[in-house]
């Protein structure tokens, strides 16, 4: 537990501010969005449909995921199939041919789905950055009834695009205030445990 | 402002003016409470119907499968009646939480959660019974999977058996990872109520430190639609392939195409039937009836309306066949279905899952906790029969006469299978202790609270 560190010495996660309800937190990201701030995410305790418009996120490159898996899945169903079958024993049966491609049908489905199935799931994982282990929730009442919007410094050493808005955190907060926010306050990067 | 989706939902989904923050204490509250007394009672039950099961198979594991009812011609037995059983109620889960979310029908996030427990802990309980039919499942559980061996031998990958294998564990494999991903931001609302610390340690891992991000959001719910877009297939699929067991012999009574979509719309019927037997209880003993609403269990009995008419047209197709086919095999196989040694078994099957639910065209007997409840077990009973159907009379009678016999099940088959539901309901309790019931987060998106857009 690292509760011996001050609040002080631990970094500066940005400035968290909490909105009404789906329809405030929406109309507030917009906003954010045209500000061109460097670095923004809302935190929720359900998706809100229209956000990842509200937020400009490009469209998840998951399905490319799902995709690929599916492919290797078909690919490595057929080949196992046609080189026990036909290469490394073949066997004679019910007087089929050796390649009885149509018989290895639902084997190629099944682990068809399996591996896109698998793939989407790791996939996911990967690009949310799951398991997160280092980040902890900034407050508790998010996956119960409050919608948040942080507006932090962009991580990791990376510059930002010179039309970007760099962070500051007394502007991002009377900004999240102008927005309607109900409640505004520094949010810090902390560990889990 | 009104959206699409509300003037085909007029009636609100969650009743009793219900906050976000009341879905989260409502639903969290049995999970984080001492187990009641009900729950202990149940529980303790279920183990001693699973200890009767348990012990009647190691008593048949050492004397051999001689205990059970098989004989020649009858070599599948209450056995494979039962896993045909369980795989079929699971397949209402998948439906529920994967071809009712592609169809954009938001009422279903009251009862995925727990339809999908119910896929997984029936699927676990189905795949007991090929194991243990084999009489020495620890040989059975390394022959059944292709890898190099000191056999030198390949599985048969022109069976029926073995694309069961694939279709059976794929199923499995993918309903347990979407189970999983739905129950991620639910988990995350359990870990941010914790106040005992192991408690909390426990629901972080579980969670995987989820924060409701929406960077995370946007990936999270293409990855849901995507296994969604994936288990429709799979799950019509899976008892396709089970029906393929029967459909690819050449025994009369089995040799048919209409097998795969009779299977699953019997899966599709059996396994409504059984998550409303579930939800009934479950709504009652945690006071969830401001979620798993009237509304919901009418559309649900709708369903199994509609599924049981399937299945008997599905029965009186296989009939109307037989005699149009002209075979005599399969004539007389259908005519000593419904009138032979084994017309008790038929006329329940047909009873129970045809002429009984007809009751549902009434309004009022569908909205009829009392009945549902019945009806729902009259159509466990019957689908459980429609499948010793299947098996027992195609089997009992075969192209032979002189090797013709009748299979009478011992307490060894009916114990095991009594078993069978203790062990799933031992899942199904330890789910409702420790995991939310309701998907928090997807109720709470379809709520109506005054700032939805």
């Amino acid at each position: 537990m690292s509760t011996e560190n001050t609040k002080n010495e631990t970094k500066l996660a940005g400035v968290i501010g909490f909105f009404k309800g789906p329809a405030d937190t929406l109309k507030a990201m917009e906003k954010v969005r045209d500000a061109r701030w460097e670095n923004y995410d809302s935190f929720t305790p359900f998706p809100i449909h229209g956000m990842d418009e509200a937020m400009g996120l490009r469209r998840s490159i998951l399905p490319w995921f799902t995709f690929l898996g599916g492919l290797a899945g078909a690919t490595i169903g057929f080949s196992l199939q046609y080189w026990t079958s036909a290469i490394d024993w073949p066997l004679i049966v019910g007087g089929k041919p050796m390649n009885s491609w149509p018989a290895f049908v639902p084997v190629m489905f099944e682990l068809t789905i399996l591996l896109a199935g698998l793939s989407t799931v790791f996939g996911m994982f990967a690009l949310n950055r799951l398991p997160n282990t280092k980040k902890a929730a900034f407050d508790p009442s998010i996956t119960r009834d409050r919608f948040a919007i942080v507006i932090g410094p962009k991580e990791g050493t990376s510059k930002g695009s010179s039309d970007e808005k760099p962070f500051d955190a007394s502007e991002a907060e009377s900004f999240l205030k102008s927005l309607g926010a109900q409640e505004v306050k520094p949010v810090y990067d902390e560990g889990w445990f | 402002m009104a959206t699409t989706a509300d003037q085909y939902a007029p009636e609100s989904l969650v009743e009793g003016g219900k906050s976000y923050a009341d879905v989260n204490e409502d639903i969290s509250k049995p999970v984080e409470n001492f187990p009641t007394k009900k729950w202990w009672v149940c529980f303790l039950t279920a183990v001693f119907a699973f200890l009767i099961g348990a012990t009647l198979a190691a008593q048949m594991f050492m004397q051999g499968l001689g205990v059970l009812g098989l004989n020649q011609p009858n070599g599948w037995g209450t056995f494979i009646v039962t896993f045909v059983f369980w795989v079929g109620i699971g397949h209402a889960g998948t439906l529920i939480s994967a071809i009712l979310f592609l169809f954009r029908q938001k009422w279903r996030t009251a009862i995925n959660r727990s339809a999908e427990a119910m896929t997984i802990f029936a699927v676990m309980t189905a795949l007991l019974f090929p194991l243990i039919h084999t009489g020495r499942p620890w040989y059975a559980a390394f022959w059944l999977i292709p890898y190099p061996n000191q056999r030198q031998l390949w599985v048969n990958f022109r069976s029926p058996l073995l694309w069961d294998v694939f279709a059976v564990g794929t199923y499995f494999t993918i309903s347990l990872l979407f189970w999983y991903i739905g129950l991620i931001p639910d988990l995350a609302s359990l870990r941010d109520r914790a106040k005992n610390r192991i408690r909390k340690l426990l629901y972080t891992f579980l969670s995987m430190g989820w924060r409701g991000s929406n960077k995370n959001w946007s990936h999270y719910e293409v990855a849901y639609m995507l296994l969604a877009g994936l288990s429709t297939p799979l799950v019509l699929s899976v008892h396709s392939v089970v029906s393929f067991d029967f459909a690819v012999s050449n025994l009369a009574g089995w040799h048919t195409t209409i097998f795969p979509p009779y299977f699953v719309a019997g899966a599709i019927f059996s396994g409504f039937a059984m998550v409303v037997t579930l939800l009934v209880i479950m709504r009652e003993v945690f006071n969830l009836k401001a979620y798993i609403t009237l509304n919901h269990l009418e559309k649900m009995n709708k369903i199994i309306l509609a599924t049981g008419m399937m299945v008997g047209y599905a029965y009186c197709c296989e009939f109307f066949i037989a005699w149009y086919s002209g075979s005599a095999f399969e004539r007389f196989v259908f005519i000593q279905r419904a009138f032979g040694e084994y017309w008790w078994a038929y006329w329940i099957m047909f009873s129970c899952n045809v002429f009984i639910p007809q009751i549902f065209w009434i309004k009022r007997m569908r909205r009829h906790i009392g009945v549902m409840f019945v009806i729902s077990l009259f159509v466990n009973i019957g689908m459980w029969f429609e499948r010793y159907v299947i098996v027992v009379t195609s089997l009992n009678q075969d192209f032979l006469p002189s090797s013709w016999a009748l299979y009478i099940p011992t307490w060894f088959d009916w114990g095991i299978v009594f078993g069978s539901f203790g062990f799933f309901f031992i899942w199904f309790l330890l789910f409702v202790r420790a995991l939310p019931s309701l998907a928090m987060a997807e109720v709470k998106g379809v709520m109506e609270t005054g700032n939805e857009h």
